[in-house]
């Protein structure tokens, strides 16, 4: 869970919002509701981060003795992949290898791929373990073919974040982390992904079309609404419109159009130097 | 008036008491204001008071400044001048400035990580304290470790890493020997401000010789480093981030490389620690002994601790030409192999076939009686593996004494090439290696039969690239190598320059040829041996400043043995032999032995050839002895006594010294001093002690065998690297690590 300073600070910004400032300012601020920080109830026992575990347990779906390689369009992507770095070293690839297999295993990836990522690029397993432990996008447990990460920074947090990602808890029926029975949703949290200026955003990584198909769009602006309409709309297969979904809004500009910049920006006034 | 007159008295009063304190602390500050007299020269500077004189380097090390002037350069660590030579770091020149730094993650033997930021030192003009282990010294330096800024970022560093670290000082093994325990005690706070729930880690399964307790770890990665870069063996890695971040293998797996208990040594903390030692002793009521180990033909320098009579861990000691700092899983674990399955008493076979205690005197008078009642030319006598050099000069002369020249130490083969030195030791030395730039490895899988001479062999491929070609069956190695043959049908192509490998032999600097010494058991040795001797010379592996030929033996007792002449043929002797005297040996076969034959058993332990004995005299292990032994490269060790002998045993020289007289043939040494004045007319190199004694005359003095080579591959010599004599397979840890460890 968050720090609770960072939980403090969401009341105290809030307490500000709603007693000094005027009520216009409140709703130019904040068009939809929010959320009390403190209404979110008991945090879930699970590791916030995709990783499950910093430690392999053996399951019918990924166990070290299981047959794993790259398709064969893959491997034409491997050699290219490793064409970037010196043949000397090789361990370089190990991060795009890692990604390109989570794609082409359905967002995960198991003990048999980091084995098979070990010896194309010449290493020891365990170089491979701890490079995938390490960065939290890759995730070494199944999730679903649709795979929904909820920004948990301040930004988001603030604009309510966390009741989105109760929302979609909620309405997938799942735990964080945990994949829907059908197999197509799971929900993750992840750290800010650069969209403040359009909180609370998800991310939302597509794994149900191979590496081929596989996007990875940002969905911003969203309220509890909408964030079940986006998971209906991807249920029935359709994609929705990436970016934010404010309706009046447009990449990330105010609401109904620009206030301010109308014409041509004036250029920054020079020194006449020959006059000094 | 009177009131003024009063207080300025009191002023000055107070002014002359203050007087003279500020000028005594401009005299103590400021010693340059004295320095700046003409007639004080330069001289005065080292006189200065505030100064406190320089320090011996840090556990009297020497530093080798390198012959060029240009190479060393000139740092100041508080103050003092010190010269070190260039590439050294921060921490290092401290050191040799005799500052020890604390420090976790830095150790001199693996690759630096600086991750543990406890060596932090101020650096002038540097704007943030500087971690020394990580750091290049560069000239003229102006090192500061006792100043505020450096002690106030170790005590931040310290209170850092003891946020996650559980306090279960009194319930931990590493207690009293623990780097971080130590550490905080000089940087400690005395109280936390932590008030958060500390982090917990699952601990892992490395299998019987190491107990973690992940908890414990302040993520230092020695314990990887070692594993990557010393032991060779990539199981180990850092798992995780932030506080996450956790020593582990990913998938459960243990630790199966032969030197993993050293990682216990380097761990700082109590995260991995001795599992057949937990809960056993505290170390400071160990009683620590500088001996040698006597498992391998190595001779690894250990330090033996016992607590009353018992052996408790065994644990290296630093000889940078044998071991490093390393010893085996085989050498550390062996220990509780001295406790169990020990002879304690004299015994004889009674006509029930079961055996009984008997005194000593009556032991010898029945040994006496037989050995009267056979021929000369019957009695043999066997050295067993684990024999110290005294013993062996005892056993060759007593049974020199009764007629017989059958004397011979197990594992030597039918006709050992015990005429020149140079043909059964390790010329260029365990050390020397480490200058080779290719290696031809000949029936011989060191990791299995001097793990300590495998690790430089990985130090050296790992640090050079050198390139190591194998000749043998199918073997485990921890590095790179080209597997040429399985016969000696390999060693003729590359004789005659045929085989692929030439090109590498023939464009080596440096190459090294060892050859095992399971060759010794062939038949054919002599041809082996004259064919690996031509190969030597087409390759240029012997030169005047190069010996690379090299044979890598198996047994603590083998080199000491061929100096001293145990050399004879063991099949034809144990065939006609009427009395068989055994020191120990139980590796030797015995099928061919008539029925009628009279055993003595003289050793430690309740081993394989107890079960043919006659007659059981006990001896002293090891551990409880003093002997002289001479390990593959020529070097002569001594093991000193650490704890007293089980029962009525006896040191081997003395036993057979007792009854060379109830035989009436006494020998004429009654003391160890005796013995060894025997052994310097036989072989005056097994007195120098912690010498090696290189050998004079080179093989080319050698008649030319003329024996036929046979084409049968070269046998596994090694099956069970766990589990070699006497000691070791009495040992219920090696038991488990032979169970759990060894490759199905």
């Amino acid at each position: 869970m968050l720090p609770p300073a960072a939980r403090l600070a969401a009341r105290r910004l809030l307490g500000i919002c709603s007693s000094s400032a005027s009520e216009a300012a409140v709703s130019r601020l904040a068009p939809f509701p929010i959320a009390a920080a403190s209404a979110r109830g008991p945090v879930s026992s699970a590791r916030p981060f995709s990783t499950a575990l910093n430690y392999h347990i053996d399951s019918p779906e990924n166990k070290p003795d299981m047959k794993w390689e790259f398709s064969e369009a893959n491997m034409k992507k491997v050699k290219d992949i490793l064409s970037h770095y010196p043949s000397n070293y090789k361990q370089s690839g190990i991060i795009p290898l890692l990604d390109l297999a989570q794609q082409q295993h359905g967002g995960w990836v198991p003990v048999a791929a980091m084995d098979a990522i070990a010896k194309i690029v010449e290493v020891a397993p365990i170089r491979v373990y701890e490079v995938a432990t390490f960065y939290t996008m890759f995730n070494r447990t199944k999730v679903g073919k649709y795979h929904l990460l909820v920004c948990g920074t301040t930004p988001c947090m603030i604009r309510g974040s966390r009741e989105i990602e109760d929302t979609l808890l909620e309405h997938l029926g799942v735990k964080r982390n945990e994949v829907t029975s059908d197999g197509l949703f799971s929900v993750g949290e992840m750290e800010c992904m650069g969209c403040c200026v359009n909180a609370p955003m998800i991310a939302v990584a597509d794994y149900s079309k191979g590496s081929e198909g596989y996007t990875y769009n940002y969905y911003e602006d969203l309220t509890p609404k909408r964030v079940i309409e986006i998971v209906e709309m991807l249920r029935r297969g359709e994609t929705p419109p990436r970016g934010t979904q404010h309706p009046e809004r447009k990449n990330s500009g105010p609401a109904g159009g620009n206030t301010t910049l109308h014409g041509e920006p004036k250029p920054p006034p020079c020194r006449d130097l020959d006059a000094c | 008036m009177a009131f003024l007159a009063r207080a300025l008295r009191q002023s000055n009063s107070r002014l002359s008491s203050r007087c003279p304190a500020v000028a005594a602390s401009c005299r103590w500050i400021s010693p340059t204001a004295a320095a700046g007299s003409p007639e004080a020269g330069a001289a005065v500077a080292p006189a200065d008071p505030e100064m406190p004189p320089p320090r011996e380097p840090v556990g009297g090390a020497r530093v080798e400044l390198p012959p060029n002037p240009e190479d060393a350069l000139e740092v100041f660590v508080d103050g003092h001048t010190v010269r070190i030579p260039k590439g050294f770091t921060v921490l290092q020149a401290c050191e040799v400035a005799g500052v020890d730094i604390p420090r976790f993650c830095y150790h001199s033997r693996l690759s630096i990580a600086g991750n543990c930021r406890m060596c932090l030192v101020e650096v002038e003009k540097s704007p943030k304290p500087v971690a020394s282990c990580a750091m290049p010294a560069l000239p003229g330096m102006k090192i500061k470790t006792n100043t505020p800024v450096a002690k106030k970022a170790r005590e931040g560093v310290m209170e850092f890493l003891l946020m996650n670290h559980p306090l279960d000082c009194p319930i931990c093994d590493q207690g009293g020997e623990c780097d971080l325990q130590d550490q905080s005690m000089a940087f400690g706070a005395d109280r936390g401000r932590f008030t958060e729930m500390k982090r917990s880690v699952v601990d892992k399964n490395l299998g019987p010789l190491v107990k973690t307790v992940m908890t414990r770890c302040i993520q230092c990665t020695r314990c990887v480093r070692f594993a990557t870069e010393v032991a060779g063996v990539q199981d180990l890695g850092m798992l995780g981030r932030g506080s996450g971040e956790e020593i582990g293998t990913y998938v459960e797996k243990l630790m199966t490389s032969e030197l993993s208990g050293n990682v216990i040594d380097i761990c700082p903390v109590g995260a991995l620690t001795s599992k057949p030692f937990a809960f056993k002793a505290r170390n400071w009521e160990l009683k620590g002994t500088e001996t040698i180990d006597v498992t391998d033909a190595v001779g690894s320098n250990i330090r033996v601790d016992s607590r009353g009579p018992e052996v408790m861990r065994i644990v290296p000691r630093i000889n940078e030409d044998i071991n490093e700092e390393w010893i085996s899983d085989k050498t550390r674990f062996c220990y509780d192999g001295l406790k169990r399955q020990r002879l304690n008493d004299p015994m004889i076979r009674g006509p029930d076939g079961r055996f009984k205690a008997v005194t000593w005197r009556d032991a010898l008078t029945v040994v006496a009686e037989v050995l009267h009642q056979v021929k000369p030319e019957e009695i043999t006598g066997v050295a067993g593996k684990l024999s110290d050099a005294e013993s062996m000069m005892a056993l060759k002369d007593f049974v020199n004494r009764m007629g017989s020249d059958k004397v011979l130490c197990e594992g030597n083969g039918p006709n050992p090439p015990a005429d020149l030195r140079s043909n059964y030791l390790m010329n260029t030395g365990i050390a020397g290696l480490e200058k080779a730039d290719v290696f031809l490895l000949v029936g011989t899988q060191p990791r299995v039969e001097a793990a300590m001479v495998n690790a430089r062999i990985q130090k050296t491929v790992r640090a050079t690239q050198a390139k190591v070609g194998y000749i043998g069956p199918p073997a485990d190695f921890n590095y790179d190598h080209e597997h040429l043959g399985t016969g000696p049908q390999t060693l003729v192509e590359i004789a005659e320059g045929q085989h692929p490998f030439c090109s590498a032999l023939q464009s080596a600097k440096n190459p090294v040829i060892i050859a095992g010494a399971g060759l010794f058991e062939r038949e054919d040795q002599d041809a082996l041996f004259s064919r690996i001797e031509t190969i030597a010379k087409k390759f240029n592996v012997t030169r005047p400043d190069w010996n690379g030929l090299n044979v890598l033996l198996l047994h603590a007792a083998q080199a000491a043995a061929l100096d001293l002449g145990l050399v004879a043929n063991p099949a034809e002797s144990i065939k006609s032999a009427k009395f068989l005297y055994l020191m120990g040996a139980d590796d030797i076969s015995l099928d061919k032995l008539p029925e009628d034959a009279f055993v003595v058993y003289q050793g430690h332990h309740g081993d394989k050839a107890v079960y043919r004995a006659n007659v059981i005299l006990p001896s002293s292990a090891f551990s409880e002895k003093e002997g002289t032994y001479e390990n593959t490269e020529g070097c002569t060790q001594w093991t000193i006594p650490a704890v007293p002998t089980v029962g009525d045993a006896r040191d081997d020289w003395k036993i057979i010294r007792a009854l060379s007289e109830v035989a009436g043939a006494q020998l004429p040494y009654n003391s160890l001093s005796a013995v060894r004045d025997r052994i310097s007319t036989v072989a005056p190199n097994l007195l120098h002690v912690d010498e090696r004694e290189l050998p004079t005359i080179s093989s080319e003095v050698k008649p030319p065998a003329k024996q036929q080579m046979s084409s049968a591959p070269f046998k596994t010599v090694v099956e069970n690297f766990y589990m070699t004599d006497a000691i070791t397979r009495a040992s219920k840890i090696m038991a488990q690590c032979s169970a759990t460890l060894l490759k199905k």
